[in-house]
């Protein structure tokens, strides 16, 4: 269908999921309270763990603050688009409204994916990318163009594995029909990427990063930041990002023939 | 001869199904070794549907009305049979077959809860591809039918039963779909909504010559807009044809309720001879056959001080229960 169709669409769906979630002015502020907190938070306990002593895992206190600035924009990302829209595909399969979603002419995972927003991850969005410039600063980065773009790149595709990874899980409630938990899991697992990944032990490592691969989410992005990410790493990380995605989205098309609707 | 919109062969659907036994013993077994069977929902059934028809799907809760129209607007896979809507295999999904079908639920709802009912209609019209300009015109015509032009401006979460559904159907209808589904779409409404509801399919029917395929447990649905009615039991098709046929066949009879003056009157009723269905002090429901009630009417308000009458059909989920159930009508 044609790009310029969806992307008015998507218009429309950032206009009244932003409209519906301003109806609730407190709910909005309070969110917004809660951003500030989270970030504070998580930089109070880096300063805890960094007290005694200089690196953990090779990786100073100013650089691990990137690490944190990722994942505070990943958080964002989550909370903006997955958590609203991921979570619900799990109502939708339970009380059947996936009926409306399945029979619009509209590309369902598109639907699914993106017709909900909250604003109130724009502000951690903000917050983690302010906290990057300031690791700019202190860890003396010049910006270029190179480094822009294998920045944005990398948290691209920490971005697609993240959704894949959860558009994924909440896909198999078509069989399961309740899979909260797993989603739960998943973002505790995020959690996890906010420390370097040589901080953990040799067999966590490989558990983070073949069996669910958060060392890529916040990692590699972050030694691309620094300018010490190796290019097998970087091309790695494209490399499962598209394999993810095409995954899920099979796994979405191929589930959906096991959709049985829920009952009237 | 006129070529059928809607065709069905030879249409199965299983499902497979699990059981638990009751209590503690019962929910482990089921938790860790579970148990599913495979039930045939709907039995090899076979029916063709003309544009412009009006078709009711009867059938007890259960009896797989829902599965059928589920099954012809592609949200479910066929196990077994041939289906063919508009020309096309629905399961497909393809966006010329969506563009022209629409399905309304009157227990499930697709408008934005927390927005004006106009928010969800621009973002329907969006969907499919209708312009600005012209989904404006659409939505003043419609709402001008539905006798919703206030509404449209107030969030869903305020407006009464008989109103939201007066705005699923409009965000249903905005790309002027041939074939519409409905799933008992009076469901909860009252009667005067019910009504406007039935004269507002009626209307549109004959102004686009839609396809309309129904369920309703509701007989007034049924009888006020369909000509032919489809009826399922246990998944099998047990009648298609003309519902005037229908009645007669499997309903030749009515209830009566008499509420009498004096209990003198109720006692003496009661022991006239007539087939009591119910007493309750003064208030005495006689089942009368149809052709009789004429004659029956004016013997007992001849007879008897009657203070009040309401006539019933039978619910049609009686009239199934009934007779629908135990044979082929």
């Amino acid at each position: 269908m044609k790009i310029r169709q969806y992307l008015k669409i998507y218009s429309l769906f950032l206009n009244t999921s932003i409209a519906s979630e301003l109806e609730y002015k407190a709910n909005v502020i309070i969110d917004f309270i809660t951003a500030i907190l989270s970030l504070v938070g998580s930089v109070f306990l880096l300063t805890i763990f960094f007290q005694n002593t200089d690196n953990i895992g090779g990786w100073n206190f100013e650089q691990a603050l990137i690490i944190q600035g990722i994942y505070t924009i990943l958080n964002g990302i989550t909370n903006t688009w997955f958590n609203p829209n991921l979570t619900e595909i799990v109502k939708h399969i339970r009380e059947g409204t996936l009926d409306f979603v399945l029979l619009k002419p509209l590309d369902s995972q598109f639907f699914i994916s993106l017709n909900k927003i909250a604003p109130s991850g724009f502000l951690e969005i903000i917050l983690g990318v302010s906290l990057l410039f300031y690791c700019l600063d202190i860890n003396q980065i010049n910006i270029n163009f190179g480094f822009l773009f294998l920045c944005l790149t990398t948290l691209f595709c920490s971005i697609v594995i993240l959704y894949s990874l959860w558009f994924l899980i909440s896909t198999t409630t078509i069989w399961f029909v309740k899979t909260w938990n797993a989603t739960e899991v998943l973002r505790s697992f995020l959690y996890i990427g906010r420390f370097p990944l040589n901080s953990f032990s040799f067999s966590l490592r490989i558990f983070f990063s073949i069996f669910v691969p958060i060392a890529f989410i916040t990692t590699i992005p972050s030694e691309v930041f620094l300018g010490i990410a190796k290019l097998w790493e970087i091309l790695l990380e494209i490399f499962v990002a598209g394999i993810f995605f095409i995954v899920s989205r099979r796994f979405w098309l191929y589930a959906l023939k096991y959709y049985t609707s829920a009952s009237s | 001869m006129e070529e059928n919109i809607i065709q069905v062969e030879n249409l199965s659907k299983s499902f497979d199904v699990s059981s638990k036994e009751p209590g503690l013993k019962g929910t482990l077994k089921h938790f860790f070794k579970r148990e599913t069977k495979s039930i045939e929902v709907i039995k090899n059934i076979n029916f063709g549907i003309k544009k412009g028809e009006i078709v009711g799907f009867l059938g007890a809760n259960g009896a797989g009305k829902t599965t059928i129209l589920k099954m012809l607007c592609g949200l479910i896979y066929p196990s077994q049979g041939k289906l063919s809507v508009a020309g096309n295999l629905p399961y497909k999904r393809r966006s010329s077959f969506l563009k022209n079908i629409t399905l309304i639920m009157g227990q499930k709802q697709q408008l934005i809860w927390d927005l004006p009912p106009i928010e969800s209609f621009y973002l329907n019209a969006a969907i499919y591809d209708i312009e600005k300009i012209e989904a404006k015109k659409r939505i003043k015509k419609l709402s001008d039918m539905l006798e919703i032009e206030k509404e449209l401006y107030i969030p869903v979460r305020k407006l009464s039963l008989g109103q939201r559904m007066k705005s699923e159907l409009l965000a249903a209808l905005i790309h002027n779909p041939n074939i519409l589904f409905l799933d008992e779409p009076t469901l909860g409404l009252d009667i005067n909504a019910q009504n406007n509801l039935r004269k507002f399919l009626q209307i549109y029917n004959k102004e686009t010559d839609a396809t309309i395929c129904l369920t309703s447990h509701y007989m007034k649905d049924i009888t006020s807009l369909c000509k032919r009615v489809i009826c399922i039991h246990e998944g099998s098709l047990t009648y298609d044809g003309r519902l005037e046929k229908l009645l007669k066949k499997i309903s030749p009879v009515k209830d009566i309720l008499f509420i009498c003056k004096t209990d003198k009157d109720a006692i003496e009723l009661s022991n006239s001879g007539f087939i009591i269905k119910n007493q309750n002090q003064k208030e005495i429901t006689i089942t009368i056959k149809k052709e009789s009630i004429k004659s029956t009417l004016k013997k007992i308000l001849n007879k008897f001080e009657i203070e009040d009458l309401y006539i019933n059909e039978p619910p049609v989920d009686e009239i199934i229960g009934n007779i629908l159930v135990k044979e082929k009508v």
